[in-house]
């Protein structure tokens, strides 16, 4: 056997030489040879845990291993479909089923669970084995996740992401053997850990274990009540993955169709998210400035998104006062379109209730709507939080046939959102957004240099210095990815490190990769962060300020103290 | 007080030796856990006040200044022969006295002490013949004990006592004499194996923790002994924890690492305490710490306790609960020598492979292969326990057949019982027979076998036990500690128990075995760790050398050993029957009915099988089948 092609370090996968390119396990390799193996534990980004056995692979003395965690070796020659491993899979596959909540027609994850795929693909269609009682109990504690333990195979995944990613840990094992579980500590309800709401432990469940919550039945209903007028705005984020759930191309922006489908489906009003975002940029800006001079509470973090939000409440109180007193982009326009509506009613005497849905790649928005920091007088500015899976799924029964739909604009008199505002959906997009607001707002070259100063990008930490005033440089960094964040804190507040704004976004890659998205691995968030950047260069208005309806709000509705009123929680 | 140098450390051990030299006796009560909990501690209470009584110096610890005529009263650690515990050791003449009993100290103190007299009643007696002096008895003479050559015949509570009979000196032969190349070739040369299961050897391990380039490296011993029934590593934890800490910190010379964790299970207290003791005797004199004996070593011991999961001794699993997380083993790689504790490069082995350490080192790796098969040399601790005559710990050569230690150590089958099986290597190992008694013990001649030394447990057999029973108390044990993580090991252990609780009950079916040779293979290739890859075997050689019990079971329905209460009848003779009516009053469950004076019957379905009426019937009529 030769090891060597074009002097590559070769090996072969069922016959055929592979050339070994830096991969640091065999899994890697077998799949850039072609091969689809049969993964329930491995997510590149997280630690290789091994515990599936299920990509399991045997060499040539007919020794059996992982190839999840199995480092590449010149001349080694593996087979990944033999007789054995055939069986040791589906003796896996039954033992899995056999403990196993099966009621999967009508199973939350029955359109994409990992487990009932490899079943099917392997061809089990027996269980040998008795199937253990299921007792059905589930956590629904949480308002953005909910838990079904009897449908739980263990896999680790959210143990994982909860910790290496979020490093909330909100979640472990217990118990030893048969009897392993993952629960929140003390089996507590996971509403009263210190999950934040992320939902990126639902993202990687293979199977409905964590499942997101559904706010779909509501929203019917508030459909459905004719003395309600039911407002849609669109988080950013949303328009570069839908199209995921409906055959387009990875990243490709579907806002216009999406409209088109809110009004179908039997939206009032639709408006776009973005929008509110440049509300955010204009106060953060002023914000940000204000402190620039006064150097009180520096650095400044943003605090639009709610999972960091939490995670601050509950891991860096001390933190609270240099999180950004605005409310999140979704909060500012519930408030700005509650106050309109309020007005109108009042103007035309109208008995017809306002209610704002907010569509959003997160699942922690579920969470925040309900937190008095973004209440308008008192009551909930956005009525109800659903996801982007969520939007899809009210396409499909509506019966919308979405690749054919025209596409159609947003709804007046909040028609137009800045590019800065649609960036909001991509890690550093906030701080670009409020750079561009900072620094000479008008000037095109300059927004171009903004652009390729180190904001963009999907890695979890960057950092930006800026020439600010005569002598002044501001210091910058954007995380992405709470473990991440925390990093960064530790640095700060050891001295180790100095910045005057720092952007956070729990989810890696920024709100394109929440968890109320059609689930993507690493490449496809690239694709959607392209789409946003796209959508960017698009638009008419580039910056928050130039947005011809802030200029007109500002005059009217958020005249004087009403700004601050409506737009900021603190 | 510190010992600063090499000469001062001479000079110590001249100083303690002499004043040992001094003792007119010695007295070594036993102070390992199965005499302890026999009320040895009470006995040497009641010997050092009637010593004292006697107006004799009774010498605790090396402290006073040496004088004639004291006698030495030392806590020793186990002598091994636990069954026959409390016991006691008296030197110069070797006396060994056994199930001493607090009232006996009056004359052991009389006669054997103030006197050079015997107390026979205390002395072990086989065959008429009695055996006053220890080695001279049949279940040590047949032993070599190197790792435990001290256990029980040195005050296991003192440093002192250690450096008076040559302790440290390999230590300070590493230190002062050879570099730390020679002293890991003197390892790899030795073929040193570890005792903790796998039997790597020593020396690679070692080579490859030296070859590491990071400034920080750990040693770490393991001391988390998880087999049902073994005990060799807490007896050495407890009776000579000097030798293991010597060990690791020869280890810990050698591969440039500067701290060692000892992990050892909760569920040893007096382990803990004696090494406790031990560290903080060495760190007072200056053996731990730093820049130990002057030199520009520095090394520290910590002690770990372990929640007593099984798993823990699977050593990513140990480093993980070192570290505060979770027992559970994880992926390879990176090994433990690359990336172990805290990420470090990490020196882990168990507790006899570090006792080895310091003789290997005194008389060089020649001299170690000299004792047993030379790619396997060494002694071997075993806990010996089960149906046989004298249980305990020994230590025998590797390459001992089973035969040598059952019938010559072992004493035999007790009740003159038939040898069937014996279980080698706890609940990973498998069981041998028979055919296997001329079998010599080693790691390799075992694996051939199907079987493995694990870390050192033998269980033995006789004819009563019921094979598909042992294959089910293992499967139990297994499926119980099973970290979880992995699907085969945590799912296909809980079902192979599923099954042989089946066939035990009486509901097996022909097909059961074939799945459960199924699910043994899966578990045994595909599982993630070294115990999950074993967990099957107790079952796979059950099936192997016993298929005709599993299929009784299954076909007939019946446990020829009688052990498997499910397959049980009970049934009164209505011949021998003189029907006096005793039975059906005892039996809990109102299971017998009859008329006075004439036969009995049992009504099978009421009856639990619990056995009273034949305990009670004067007659023998009641029967089991």
């Amino acid at each position: 056997m030769m090891n060597t092609i074009n002097n590559k370090r070769t090996m072969t996968v069922n016959g055929m030489p592979v050339p070994i390119e830096g991969e640091k396990n065999l899994l890697e390799i077998i799949r850039k040879a072609g091969f689809d193996m049969p993964t329930l534990c491995y997510y590149s980004k997280l630690s290789t845990y091994g515990a599936c056995r299920m990509c399991i692979v045997e060499d040539k003395r007919g020794d059996i291993m992982a190839s999840c965690s199995t480092p590449p070796r010149a001349g080694m020659e593996i087979k990944t479909n033999t007789p054995r491993l055939r069986e040791y899979r589906k003796m896996i596959l039954e033992l899995m089923l056999a403990d196993h909540n099966r009621d999967c027609t009508t199973c939350e994850k029955r359109q994409n669970c990992q487990l009932k795929e490899l079943a099917e693909r392997f061809g089990i269609d027996d269980v040998r084995f008795e199937t253990y009682s299921m007792d059905g109990t589930k956590d629904s504690s949480s308002p953005a996740i909910i838990r079904h333990p009897d449908k739980c195979i263990l896999c680790g995944d959210c143990v994982r992401v909860c910790d290496e990613i979020q490093r909330v840990g909100a979640i472990d094992f217990v118990n030893r053997g048969s009897r392993m579980e993952v629960q929140p500590a003390f089996n507590m309800p996971i509403a009263e850990t210190k999950c934040v709401n992320c939902g990126q432990c639902a993202a990687v469940c293979p199977t409905a274990a964590i499942t997101i919550r559904s706010n779909v039945a509501e929203l019917w209903e508030m459909l459905a009540d004719d003395n309600t007028i039911v407002q849609a705005q669109i988080a950013p984020a949303v328009r570069v993955a839908l199209g995921d759930e409906f055959n387009f191309e990875k990243g490709e922006n579907v806002m216009g169709k999406i409209v088109a489908a809110l009004r179908k489906i039997g939206f009032d009003d639709v408006y776009d998210t973005a929008t509110g975002a440049d509300f955010t940029v204009i106060e953060e800006a002023r914000e940000f400035v204000a402190k620039l001079e006064s150097g009180e509470n520096l650095p400044l973090f943003t605090s639009c998104c709610p999972a960091w939000f939490k995670y601050a409440e509950n891991y860096h109180p001390e933190l609270l006062d240099n999180l950004s007193s605005c409310k999140s982009p979704m909060e500012m326009f519930g408030s700005i379109l509650k106050e309109k509506a309020n007005r109108q009613a009042e103007a035309t005497k109208s008995k017809k209730k306002t209610k704002v849905v907010a569509i959003m790649p997160c699942t922690a928005k579920k969470h925040e709507i309900h937190q008095e920091r973004g209440m308008f007088e008192g009551e909930q500015a956005v009525d109800l939080s659903i996801t982007t899976q969520e939007l899809a799924d009210m396409i499909r029964e509506t019966g919308l046939n979405f690749e054919e739909l025209q596409p159609e604009p947003i709804d007046m008199p909040f028609g137009i959102a800045s590019g800065a505002g649609i960036i909001f959906g991509v890690t550093g997009g906030v701080t670009e957004a409020v750079i561009r607001h900072v620094v000479d707002p008008e000037d095109r070259n300059t927004l171009a240099e903004i652009a390729f100063t180190g904001v963009r990008g999907l890695e979890g930490v960057k950092e930006v210095k800026l020439p600010y005033g005569e002598d002044r440089e501001i210091s910058i960094a954007i995380v992405s990815g709470l473990r991440n964040a925390e990093n960064l804190i530790q640095a700060i507040q050891k001295g180790e490190a100095y910045y005057d704004f720092i952007e956070v976004m729990a989810c890696k890659g920024g709100c394109i990769a929440g968890a109320g998205q059609p689930f993507v691995e690493d490449r496809a968030r690239v694709e959607r962060s392209e789409g946003m950047y796209e959508a960017d260069r698009m638009s008419n208005v580039r910056t928050s300020q130039s947005n011809p309806i802030a200029e007109a709000l500002y005059k009217d509705l958020l005249k004087g103290d009403n700004a601050h009123r409506l737009l900021h929680y603190k | 007080m510190k010992i600063n140098n090499r000469n001062e450390l001479i000079k110590r051990r001249e100083e303690y030796l002499a004043h040992l030299e001094t003792q007119k006796k010695k007295v070594y009560v036993c102070g390992g856990t199965g005499c302890v909990a026999g009320g040895s501690m009470e006995i040497y209470e009641e010997l050092k006040r009637l010593i004292e009584e006697k107006g004799l110096r009774c010498d605790i610890t090396l402290e006073a200044d040496a004088c004639g005529d004291s006698i030495g009263l030392k806590k020793s650690g186990c002598h091994g022969f636990c069954e026959m515990g409390p016991v006691l050791r008296i030197e110069p003449a070797k006396l060994f006295y056994l199930k001493v009993k607090p009232e006996d100290c009056e004359d052991i103190v009389e006669k054997s002490i103030v006197n050079d007299e015997i107390v026979d009643s205390l002395i072990y007696t086989r065959d008429g013949i009695k055996y006053p002096v220890q080695e001279e008895i049949p279940f040590y003479k047949h032993q070599t004990r190197i790792v435990l050559e001290d256990c029980g015949q040195i005050d296991a509570e003192a440093i002192r006592e250690y450096i008076a009979y040559g302790g440290y000196s390999a230590l300070e032969k590493c230190l002062f004499d050879i570099d730390r190349d020679e002293i890991v070739k003197t390892i790899y040369d030795s073929n040193l194996r570890g005792r903790g299961g796998g039997g790597f050897p020593a020396g690679r391990k070692w080579t490859q923790v030296k070859a590491q380039k990071s400034p920080i490296k750990y040693v770490v011993c393991n001391g988390d002994e998880g087999d049902p029934g073994a005990f060799m590593d807490r007896s050495i934890m407890e009776g000579d924890p000097h030798k293991m800490l010597e060990g690791m910190m020869i280890a810990g010379y050698a591969a440039g690492a500067t701290e060692g964790y000892i992990y050892v299970r909760a569920e040893y207290p007096l382990a803990v305490e004696r090494l406790e003791k031990a560290i903080a005797q060495a760190r007072e004199v200056g053996i731990l710490g730093e820049n130990i004996l002057g030199t520009d070593f520095c090394f520290d011991i910590h002690i770990v306790k372990g929640a007593g999961a099984f798993v823990c001794g699977e050593g990513s699993a140990l480093t993980t609960s070192i570290e505060g997380f979770r027992g559970m083993p994880r992926v390879k790689p990176p090994r433990t020598v690359e990336q172990g504790l805290f990420g470090k490069p990490t020196l882990l082995n168990n507790v006899e492979t570090f006792a080895n350490v310091p003789i290997i080192i005194q008389k060089g790796a020649d001299w170690y292969k000299t004792i047993g098969p030379e790619k396997s040399p060494g002694t071997k601790a075993f806990a010996l326990t089960g149906n046989i005559v004298n249980t305990g710990l020994i230590e025998v050569p590797m390459g001992t057949t089973l035969r040598q230690i059952i019938y010559d150590i072992g004493g035999g089958i007790r009740g003159g019982k038939k040898f069937k099986a014996v279980q080698i290597g706890g609940p990973s190992g498998g069981c041998l027979t028979e055919e296997h008694l001329d079998l010599p013990l080693d790691f390799d001649s075992l694996k051939k076998a199907g079987a493995m030394i694990g870390s050192g447990g033998l269980v033995v057999m006789d004819e009563d036990t019921c094979m598909v029973e042992v294959a089910r108390f293992f499967m139990n044990f297994t499926q119980n500690e099973s970290c979880g993580k992995c699907v085969p090991c945590r799912e296909g252990t809980r079902r192979m128990l599923d099954i042989l609780e089946k066939i035990v009950a009486g509901n097996g079916e022909m097909s059961d075995l074939d799945t459960l040779e199924k699910l043994a293979d899966t578990i045994t290739s595909t599982a993630l760790c070294g115990l999950g890859k074993t967990a099957a075997n107790p079952v796979v050689s059950t099936l192997k050398y016993f298929r005709d019990e599993y299929v009784e079971h299954i076909v007939d329905k019946k446990c020829r050993t009688k052990n498997c209460q499910a397959l049980k009848s009970i049934f009164i003779d209505a011949e021998s029957c003189k029907g006096c009516s005793l039975c059906s009053r005892v039996c809990p469950v109102g299971a017998i009915s009859g008329k006075v004076k004439e036969p009995f019957v049992i009504d099978a379905s009421k009856c639990i099988k619990c056995g009273a009426c034949i305990e009670k019937c004067k007659f023998n009529a009641i029967k089991e089948d």
